[in-house]
């Protein structure tokens, strides 16, 4: 009977694995989506190119939310991971919440479409290529903690890193902006909006990194 | 069937509830305060395969009674196992792990007190020999094994939740083997004095299956061991698995792994056998406490991770714990023994007399001692082993193996082999040639122990001990039991 109800488990252990992992790679891909949203917007303006990115953001958001709260639901009802499964869930609802700042900020740019001026598109796409690499160290890094947790550190050093970089970007973007004479104040005002939309990817990431430090800890001892 | 041996029984069945209180957290302690394994579930697991073990390989041993054994009056085995009992109980209420061997050892120091028996000495430094080796040996053996298990772990690059479930797994396993153990060693001194009184009968299932009456008691013990399990033991396991610091489950798994590593290596004669008829160096067997084992396991994992953590009060309070168990089973055995002589008007102790008569004085003759060394002794009645080794120790110029050879030939104890009896014995367990020396007896009566065992060395060699050797020990060893079972069996005084 035990012996059955193991061989269960380890199938069931082998189902949750999976759902984990699709769960990251639905996260990674948003990120590379969102990429392509942003150079779609910065070059062409809004269209049905962006508005066919939006819409695959959505749906992999809405898809990686499912698999979160199956996740959740599995963990607590057969008791797996008791010592970690609090650690478990803390990581993924803040992956989630990354990949809501990805799909609000492309709402964003679909319903306010602001206009961003041939100047700054160099900087907006930087920026965005920093926030987009740091959501993947991060995804890399989580992938590391369930499988390896040792290596943790490893990936996390890289989503700091590229953190670090889009607050550079970010802070001479919002400079070269309020430098700009022939604005107005609201344009301004717009677009400094987006370019913390942006560099809040990464640091949301930077925050999961830094529970995530703690958890690999954890784990270690 | 007598109905005072039912009232006596129920102290054994007290003793088994309360080693199963206090000793399932032994195996199953660590999965339990992780939250790897459900208190209901563990519990049952546990029951099944604690009275699995009691009934399978717990009577194979059943000659060999357990520790409660050398107390030899049925009222006394009750006071002895009750104040055990009662001891393990008040831990078990502090969720305290403590050794109910231990327990067992201190009531019947107590009694040895109170009938005014030789106290094994060796009893003594045992129970102050375990607090130190066993949790010691567990900490090394656990830190070592904990330390290959997480490099596996690194180097494997398991899934947490494939660690977790294998981890799972192997808890299940090492509890329901430790729990089978449990059940096999304890039951000895949980049910063994009252083998020769059991109120059951043999029967046979369809011809196929034989369920002997030593079986049927001790599913009775192995049933009580199993209720203590899930009615009393969660506060000790809790104690075990989280209260003395915070376990991973794979911390928790090295732990019920260390501690049946500890049992098997250093407690299991079936391993020095082996290694001794190969001609290979034996590891000493030492004495070992499972409980202590367990403690000590911990402690190492918990030093392994740099002594934090680890809560050093709870630790304290453990330790208190099993100084006290010996001595409050002691002292409450001393005291209940008394109440029962004296107001219940029990026979708590049989009193075993001494007397150097001629054939006593012709066989340490023959042993090689002085003729002139016990000279005014002789003829002179002992009412108890303390009066007589006192007498002796007034003596000068006899040394401790002249002493303990005296006490051995001296000893009164009449038994007859008698047609009734002889049918008690049965015939699968002796050999046949031990059988047919046996019977060959038939009728005739010794006034003393040796006198029986060279008798039936006479008769036959096969009652003839070996060379004392390693390899040899365990041979003996059995043959001494054989002979302690026909002692009983046969004894005239009942």
């Amino acid at each position: 009977m035990e012996l059955s109800r193991s061989m269960a488990l380890f199938r069931r252990t082998k189902a949750l694995e999976n759902e984990i992992d699709e769960f990251l790679d639905k996260l990674s891909e948003s990120a590379l989506v969102f990429r392509q949203a942003i150079e779609l917007y910065l070059t062409d303006g809004p269209g049905a190119g962006f508005d066919e990115k939006l819409r695959q953001v959505n749906a992999l958001e809405s898809r990686a939310d499912q698999l979160r709260r199956d996740i959740e639901t599995q963990l607590y009802a057969q008791t797996l991971i008791p010592e970690s499964r609090g650690d478990v869930l803390g990581l993924l609802e803040n992956l989630d919440s990354i990949l809501n700042l990805l799909e609000g900020t492309l709402w964003g740019f679909s319903i306010e479409t602001p206009d961003i001026p041939e100047e700054f598109v160099k900087d907006y796409s930087g920026l965005t290529e920093m926030a987009v690499l740091s959501v993947e160290a991060i995804v890399m890094a989580s992938r590391a903690f369930f499988r390896d947790h040792e290596t943790v550190g490893d990936h996390m050093y890289k989503v700091m890193f590229y953190e670090k970089e889009a607050d550079k970007v970010s802070t001479k973007l919002k400079r070269a902006i309020f430098g700009q004479a022939d604005l107005h104040l609201s344009q301004k005002m717009h677009l400094k909006s987006f370019t913390e939309h942006i560099d809040n990817v990464a640091d949301k990431a930077e925050d999961v990194a830094d529970r995530l430090s703690i958890y690999a800890i954890k784990r270690s001892i | 069937m007598d109905i005072a041996v039912l009232i006596f029984l129920t102290s054994g069945l007290f003793l088994g509830w309360s080693l199963g209180a206090n000793d399932a957290a032994n195996v199953f302690g660590t999965a339990v305060g992780t939250r790897m394994i459900r208190f209901t579930t563990a519990a049952a697991i546990c029951g099944i395969f604690v009275i699995l073990g009691a009934v399978i390989s717990g009577a194979g041993a059943a000659h060999t009674l357990g520790r409660l054994g050398s107390v030899n009056a049925l009222a006394g085995s009750f006071m002895a196992a009750f104040s055990a009992g009662l001891a393990v109980y008040v831990m078990t209420k502090f969720g305290l792990p403590v050794s109910t061997t231990q327990a067992i050892v201190g009531a019947i120091i107590g009694w040895s007190l109170f009938s005014e028996t030789l106290t094994d000495t060796n009893a003594m430094t045992k129970i102050l020999a375990t607090w130190v080796v066993s949790p010691l040996l567990a900490a090394v053996i656990a830190i070592l094994l904990f330390k290959l298990v997480t490099r596996v772990l690194r180097i494997s690059k398991l899934h947490i939740l494939r660690t977790d479930a294998y981890t799972r797994l192997g808890l299940v396993f090492a509890g329901a083997f430790g729990a089978y153990s449990l059940g096999a060693n304890n039951i000895g001194n949980v049910m063994g004095v009252f083998i020769s009184s059991s109120p059951f009968t043999d029967f046979s299932i369809a011809g196929l299956v034989n369920f002997s009456s030593v079986q049927q008691l001790f599913l009775l013990g192995g049933l009580a061991i199993a209720v203590g399990v899930m009615t009393y033991s969660k506060r000790v396991m809790l104690t075990v698995g989280g209260g003395l610091m915070p376990l991973s489950p794979v911390a928790a798994w090295v732990v019920v792994m260390a501690h049946s590593i500890v049992l098997f290596l250093f407690a299991s004669q079936g391993l020095e056998r082996i290694l001794a008829s190969y001609g290979l160096p034996t590891i000493p067997l030492v004495p070992v406490s499972s409980s202590q084992a367990v403690i000590g396991a911990v402690l190492g994992i918990g030093l392994l991770k740099g002594g934090r953590g680890l809560r050093t009060r709870v630790l304290g309070v453990i330790g208190a714990g099993w100084v006290l168990t010996p001595i409050i089973a002691g002292v409450v055995c001393l005291v209940g023994l008394f109440v029962m002589q004296n107001v219940f008007n029990q026979q708590v102790y049989r009193p075993v007399a001494y007397q150097i008569s001629q054939p006593v004085i012709d066989r340490l003759a023959a042993a090689g001692m002085a003729p002139g060394a016990i000279s005014g002794l002789e003829g002179k009645r002992f009412a108890s082993a303390v009066r007589f080794k006192r007498a002796l120790d007034a003596k000068e110029g006899l040394g401790p193996e002249d002493k303990a050879r005296l006490i051995t030939y001296a000893e009164l104890d009449e038994m007859t082999v008698d047609a009734v009896r002889i049918g008690l014995v049965e015939t699968g367990w002796l050999t046949i040639g031990q059988t047919r020396a046996l019977r060959r007896l038939l009728g005739r009566t010794y006034p003393r122990k040796w006198m029986l065992a060279e008798a039936l060395i006479g008769e036959s060699a096969g009652w003839k001990p070996l060379a004392d050797s390693k390899v040899n020990k365990a041979y003996n060893k059995e043959l001494r039991g054989k002979l302690d079972f026909l002692y009983r069996t046969f004894r005239t005084a009942r």
